[in-house]
This record gives C-alpha cells, sequence and structure tokens, in this order.
C-alpha cells in the first residue's frame, strides 16, 4: 500500500514527539489540551513501569518462575493511554495482554504473575475492579463485553446523564481475534441492540506467526461497518490519540450512542509468548521500523518539551528497578495453591462427582506416598 | 557462604530439555540478576538464560553440547546480596560432595516446572511403569517401509536449519539420536564428509584445464581498491593482545540494561566506541592524504567492512563520533542489515575516515588489514577467546583478543600508530575510560 492511500489515522503525536491536531480532529485535541501536567507524567510512569515490569517477567519466565510470558513491549501507547480514558464505572473486557490497561485499572500486578504461574486464575474481583479475567480463549472476552453491555441497557444504565450510574464497557483485542466468528457474533448483537460498548483493537501486525494480511483484506477499523458499527483508525503508539479517542467514544457510549470501533496501530516488538522465536517468521527490519515509532520515547520528547527535566525520568527509572525487585521477591515468595482447590471453584454447591473425584485423588495421593 | 543452584527452566511450554550451547560466564565470575549466562537451545529455539542470583560462579555443572533434562541443575553460584527465596537441596550422597556440604550449605531455587518432577519425585513415588509395547512390535521390514513412505525425518527445527545452511539433505543422513533423531554432530559431520567428498571429486569430474572468471561486478571493484590501496599508500602493521574480559562484561550488562532492550549488543559496538575514542585522542589516524596536503577530519564517518554474499563492503556510519552508545549500536545493526541484504547504497560508502574490521567472527586471531582506499586507519578485531593470561604474577583464564591495525606510512608515524592501538586496547581493558 503507498502512503496515499493509506486509510486516515488520528495522530497526535508524531514520532519525533511533534505534537498537532489534524483537521478534521479537533474535538479529540480538545480533551488533550484541557490535561494538567501531572496527568501527563503519570501517562509517562505507567508505561515505563509497565515496560519495566513486562522486561522482569519475561526473565522470570526465563528462570523457570512462570509457567509462561505474554510480553506487550511496544504497545504501552495503546494499553496506558486507553486504560486512562475508561471512565470509573466502565467495564473492561481483556485479552490476555493487557497488563498495561490492569495497571490503570488499579491491578496488583503481582496478580498477573500468579496466574501466568498457576497459583490462580487471577484472583482479583472483576465487580470491584471492573476490569475482568484475562481471556485465554481468544475473542470469547468480545462476547462477554457484549453480553454485559447488552445487560447495562437492560438496567437502564445508559444514557440518564447521571455521571454516577450511566457506564459503558470496553473489550481489548487483537487482529488475529477479528478472523474469528465471536468478533463478528459480537459487532452484529452490539450493533441492533445498541448497547454501550467500544471494541478496542490493538492491531500488533502478527497473530503469532499470522500476518495481518492472512486475517483480513481490508483495514480493520472498517469491520464493523456491514454490522452497522463505525469505526476509526488511531496511532497505536501515540498515547495521546489513545487517550483522546477512548475517553470520547466511551463518553459516547455512555450517553447512548451505541456501539464504536477503535483501531490502534501498533506493534508487538517481542515475541508473541515466551514460547516463540519471531525471529524465525518476521524480518528484523521491520522490527526496526517499529522500534524507530516507540511510543515512550516519543512522548519523553514531548514532556521534555513541555519543561519536564531529567529528574523526573531519573526518578521513574529507579521507580521502575525497585517495582522490579518487589516483584521478584514477590514471584518467589508465591507458595503453591492446596489441591483441593481444584476442586473447590468447579461449583457454588457440594457435587457428588466431585466429591468422587477428590476422593479419588487423595487416595491416589495416600498411596504415592510424600508429594514433596 | 550459601552456594546456590539453577535448574534447568522449562522455557517454552512442556519442553523436557535443552542443548547447552555457549557458556557466557565462568567459575569466579561475578554475577548479577537477570545478567544473561548461558544459551540453551530446545526444540523451539535457542534462548538465552538470564541469572537468577547475584554472586560469584562456583561450578557449571553442565558442559557446551550436553542435553540435559528440565529440572537439572546446570550452574551453582555463591550467592551475595538480595537472593530469592532458596530451598535445601537433598543431602549429597557422594563423600566429595559432601564436604562442600560442610563448609557451606548447598541450596537452589525452586523453579516452577521440571523442579522434583523429571528426575527425583518420580523414583520416589514410584510411580508404576507401563509395560514396553514390545508384545505389539512391528516387524522391521515394515517399519522401515512406513518410514520411508513417510519419509520420516526427526530433526528439531534449528537443527533443519542448520542442514540448510550448510547444505546438507537431511534424508541421507543417519540419525544417532533417539529413534533416528538427527542431531547436530550428525549434521556437522554429514557436511565435512560432503566436503572432503567435493574435494576428491571436483577435479576428476571436470573435462576443463582451467577455469577463467570474468574480473567483474565487485570482484573487479574489491581487486581495484585494493591494489590501489597496497601499491600507493606505504602500510605499517601492528598488533597488540588485549584482556577483554571487561569488555565481553560491559557488553553483557549492556545487553540486560532497560535502555538496550532490543538493541543489539556486540564487542564490535565497544570497538567502534574505543577507535573514536582514540581517533580523538590521536587525530591523525583519522585523516586523508593528497599529496599536496594532509586533511584531518575532526569527525569520523566509521566505515564497517561486511561481507557480504557478494563481496567485501566497506559502507560507514556518518558522524559516528556525534552518536551515543545506543545510536551507535542500532546504526551498526542497520548497516550490517543493509549490507545483508544487498541495499548498501554508494553513498553509504563514500566520505569514510577510519575503518573497523570485524575478523573474530571467522573464528581468526588476527590479520593484516588493508588500508580502504582514501583512509590512513583501519583496525582489526579478532576473534575473542578463553586463554591463559598473566594477572599478579598468576595464570588465569581470561577473554582475549588480539587487535590489529594498518596505517599509511606517509602521515602516521610509528608512534601516533602505536599510541592510538594503545588507546584502542586500552578501553577493551577498561570500556569505564569511555567515560572520560
Amino acid at each position: 500500500m503507498t502512503p496515499e492511500n493509506q486509510p486516515p489515522m488520528l495522530q497526535l503525536l508524531a514520532p519525533d514527539g511533534t505534537y498537532g491536531v489534524p483537521k478534521g480532529y479537533e474535538a479529540y485535541g480538545k480533551i488533550i489540551e484541557g490535561l494538567d501536567q501531572d496527568f501527563l507524567k503519570t501517562l509517562y510512569t505507567d508505561m515505563a513501569r509497565i515496560r519495566r515490569f513486562d522486561i522482569e517477567a519475561t526473565a522470570l519466565q526465563r528462570q523457570g518462575q512462570l509457567g509462561l510470558w505474554v510480553p506487550a513491549i511496544g504497545q504501552e501507547g495503546a494499553q496506558i493511554g486507553s486504560g486512562h480514558g475508561v471512565g470509573k464505572n466502565d467495564h473492561i473486557f481483556p485479552s490476555y495482554r493487557e497488563h498495561g490497561v490492569a495497571l490503570t485499572h488499579g491491578i496488583e500486578l503481582i496478580s498477573i504473575l500468579k496466574m501466568m504461574r498457576g497459583v490462580n486464575h487471577g484472583g482479583w474481583d472483576p465487580e470491584e475492579t471492573r476490569f475482568h479475567h484475562y481471556a485465554i480463549v481468544l475473542a470469547t472476552q468480545v462476547l462477554h463485553a457484549v453480553g454485559y453491555a447488552m445487560g447495562v441497557k437492560l438496567d437502564g444504565k445508559v444514557g440518564t446523564g447521571d455521571r454516577d450510574k450511566d457506564l459503558a464497557v470496553i473489550s481489548y483485542f487483537g487482529d488475529g481475534a477479528t478472523a474469528e466468528g465471536d468478533v463478528s457474533e459480537g459487532l452484529l448483537f452490539a450493533a441492533v441492540n445498541e448497547s454501550p460498548i467500544v471494541f478496542f483493537i490493538q492491531n500488533n501486525q502478527w497473530a503469532i506467526s499470522s500476518h495481518i494480511d492472512s486475517q483480513t483484506k481490508v483495514p480493520l477499523y472498517t469491520r464493523g461497518e456491514g454490522f452497522g458499527v463505525p469505526g476509526m483508525r488511531i496511532d497505536g503508539n501515540d498515547v495521546l490519540a489513545c487517550y483522546a479517542a477512548t475517553r470520547l467514544h466511551m463518553d459516547n457510549a455512555r450517553s447512548g450512542d451505541g456501539p464504536f470501533l477503535l483501531e490502534a496501530l501498533t506493534y508487538r516488538i517481542g515475541a508473541h509468548t515466551t514460547s516463540d522465536d519471531p525471529s524465525k517468521y518476521r524480518e528484523e527490519a521491520e522490527v526496526d521500523e517499529w522500534k524507530a515509532k516507540d511510543p515512550i520515547k516519543r512522548f519523553e520528547i514531548f514532556l521534555r518539551r513541555q519543561g519536564i527535566g531529567d529528574d523526573f525520568f531519573e526518578e521513574v527509572k529507579v521507580a521502575g528497578d525497585d517495582l522490579a525487585k518487589k516483584i521478584r521477591a514477590e514471584t518467589f515468595a508465591l507458595e503453591d495453591p492446596p489441591l483441593e482447590n481444584i476442586f473447590n471453584h468447579v461449583y457454588t454447591e457440594q457435587h457428588p462427582e466431585i466429591d468422587k473425584q477428590r476422593a479419588w485423588l487423595e487416595a491416589y495421593e495416600a498411596r504415592m506416598g510424600d508429594h514433596e | 557462604m550459601t552456594i546456590a543452584k539453577f535448574p534447568l527452566p522449562d522455557v517454552g511450554e512442556g519442553l523436557t530439555e535443552a542443548e547447552m550451547v555457549s557458556w557466557l560466564v565462568a567459575p569466579g565470575d561475578h554475577v548479577t540478576v537477570n545478567q544473561t549466562i548461558c544459551e540453551i537451545e530446545t526444540a523451539k529455539s535457542i534462548v538465552e538464560l538470564p541469572c537468577p542470583f547475584e554472586g560469584e560462579v562456583d561450578e557449571l555443572l553442565v558442559q557446551v553440547g550436553d542435553t540435559v533434562e528440565v529440572g537439572t541443575p546446570i550452574i551453582s553460584v555463591r550467592v551475595t546480596g538480595d537472593s530469592p527465596m532458596l530451598v535445601a537441596d537433598k543431602p549429597d550422597p557422594h563423600p566429595a560432595l559432601a564436604q562442600e556440604a560442610d563448609t557451606g550449605a548447598e541450596y537452589k531455587i525452586p523453579t516452577l516446572v521440571g523442579y522434583g518432577d523429571a528426575g527425583e519425585a518420580k523414583s520416589r513415588r514410584g510411580r508404576p511403569v507401563r509395560p514396553a509395547a514390545t508384545a505389539t512390535a512391528v516387524p522391521v521390514a515394515m517399519m522401515s517401509a512406513a518410514a520411508m513412505a513417510s519419509d520420516a525425518i526427526i530433526a528439531k527445527p534449528p537443527i533443519r536449519k542448520l542442514a540448510k545452511e550448510l547444505g546438507v539433505n537431511l534424508a541421507v543422513v543417519n540419525g544417532s539420536g533417539t529413534r533416528g533423531e538427527i542431531t547436530r554432530e550428525d549434521v556437522i559431520s554429514s557436511a565435512s564428509q560432503a566436503s572432503v567428498f567435493k574435494n576428491l571429486t571436483t577435479p576428476a569430474v571436470s573435462s576443463e584445464r582451467e577455469e577463467r572468471i570474468p574480473v567483474k561486478g565487485m570482484r573487479k571493484v574489491i581487486a581495484t581498491a585494493m591494489v590501489k590501496s597496497a601499491f600507493t599508500a606505504p602500510h605499517v602493521s601492528i598488533f597488540v593482545d588485549v584482556d577483554a574480559t571487561r569488555t565481553m562484561e560491559y557488553v553483557k550488562r549492556l545487553k540486560a540494561s532497560v535502555d538496550f532492550a532490543g538493541v543489539k549488543v556486540t564487542p564490535l559496538l565497544i570497538m567502534a566506541k574505543a577507535i573514536i575514542w582514540a581517533a580523538r585522542r590521536n587525530r591523525m589516524v583519522n585523516s586523508t592524504w593528497s599529496d599536496t596536503e594532509i586533511v584531518v577530519h575532526y569527525f569520523v564517518n566509521l566505515g564497517i567492512a561486511a561481507a557480504t554474499p557478494r563481496g567485501l563492503i566497506v559502507p560507514n556510519i556518518k558522524d559516528a563520533d556525534a552518536m551515543n552508545m545506543i545510536e551507535l549500536a542500532t546504526a551498526i545493526e542497520k548497516l550490517a542489515a543493509t549490507a545483508r541484504e544487498g541495499k548498501t547504497t554508494p553513498e553509504d560508502m563514500q566520505d569514510g575516515t577510519i575503518t573497523v574490521t570485524n575478523i573474530g567472527v571467522f573464528g581468526v586471531d588476527t590479520g593484516t588489514p588493508i588500508l580502504n582506499p582514501g583512509e590512513v586507519g583501519i583496525v582489526a578485531l579478532g576473534s575473542i577467546r578463553k586463554k591463559p593470561w598473566v594477572v599478579d604474577d598468576e595464570i588465569v583464564v581470561r577473554q582475549v583478543t588480539t587487535i590489529g591495525a594498518t596505517f599509511d606510512h606517509r602521515v602516521v608515524d610509528g608512534d601516533v600508530a602505536s599510541r592510538f592501538v594503545q588507546d584502542v586496547a586500552s578501553v577493551m581493558e577498561e570500556p569505564a575510560l569511555l567515560l572520560d
């Protein structure tokens, strides 16, 4: 595709750190220009924290402390920007790479590692945090999100104008998931029910080893059109564009405008997970091209132009290293879950089949001797 | 003093073993948390393992080339500083090791997968052993027919890749591994066999007495440049051996640092920085001879000799002296990638002021580089290997390399040349000098 026929994309912060509002996108610029400096600093701090966390988690996996790690390096702009754009009552349905979004909604980072270690399934309360559990079977979370959004509307919590009552739903998924039937079903149900939901696609261009070209023939932001869900493309490595677009369209959804789709164009710099080797399926030149569009670097340039100095960036770096140390210590302190957990959370009430299985396992363990 | 062991983790999902490809540390080395200590090759890929401890390497428990099961301790470290939660290792039945247990308790880091699973626990728990399926064994003739029909070559992807690179046809290799799996050694030995075979047969096959290769293209350009250089500039070469251990440590630290995430860091990068630094202290090596005047450059366009499938080319990094370490690393990586793809432009190769050539990657210790025409200095980085080295009158194992350099004697006299090379060597010995 030549640059001339590239689809339009909202970008407020160019890769060289220059801020500018393109014609027709003034509403998004207005949101950014109303922000105070402390909030801008928070966006930077969160991006830097989550990257440092990601690096430490990768090392912990390589040291045998996690079964798997799912790196999100390169996608911090899309995740931190949009995460902060979600309102205080809104509900979030993530896939399994949304560590940055989790951070913006108060999820303890160690909880994510607990899941990757197999200690539990996340363990946080989705009602309290409004951040639902990671979906391992991709694209299912889109159905969960749409169902939840349909319920919100039935409860009459959309478009009342009461800020404490109204809420919307956001579902995060990737380019690979768009090729699954669940996403099409979700778009259709959201459209016909005029559900308060934003579909947030992080198009990181690779579904494990399958390139985006094998997932779609049209730009993904147009995927909802046939179902009646309008969409737009935003620069997923521009934290400001991601914040402004998410905030504006979540506000719209909350006030009863129906569903909307955001395609954040970004790139996964690392592997799909610690179990694959991306050098086997993609060119280094492509990775380099995207490293030059790094979301954190360009935002640092922007902040420095706003007069924020070395002290701040040094502070963030030190805080990141402290976080890494803390996470490391917490990971090593994690205890194995008791074996009966396998049975405890299957049914809310006692169940004869589960009792039978529990008894069998106990007998088996007794026969085999010490567990350790 | 606590000695802690690091058992081989399962770095994929459900991998049971891995081959030790290389050790990046040696007994006595200081290691930090997350420092890369070794490379292992699994059925999926080559993976670098970061150290979970800080301390001093006590012993490497696995040799390069060994295939080890997940859960097998691969290294022991005398832990200092913050260490993760450790669990006591089993008392060792071997008296030789038991003595060690008197002086310091032995511990290991509990890893998630493999720990106590593949080895010890299995036997302790006395899991019922499934009888081998010999009763229903398929007749040998049928088996081989079936194997031939399905064309079953058993080899891990990295081995297949190696075979492709070496031009080895896996179908004709007899695998020495389990169930006929083709191993790295099988491929390498097959490749060396093949080259012997080729050498023996090639002359016999050819009916011609000689072959005439037209001198054109890259070969002609290389030849012209070399002759011009060798016969216009009187070359003088000097060599110095240097202990590059600290450079290797520095490379490791940079690799582990957040700022360098995703950037390729190699000893060549430190060498490049060293040359830029030394050229600033000895300006004459970074100049051009033009019969009437010597143009001394106050900038450095650093040439990097690159072997490409089409031959040798020397693209340069413009204004390399103005770059910080990350920028330079990125520039070197980009230059190499562009050269490999054959996309280097004539402009990339013009206006170089001094050149470095990394002949160490070919496994040789040093050589006499020939000047890139128009330049008066070129430095060669030899291979960096563990060698005996004298420190405080004692022979110790250090990572040693040889720096070779050639100068145009019309411009650079022996004293300047020697000082320059000494400066480069001193940075390789102590990269902290770059902070100057």
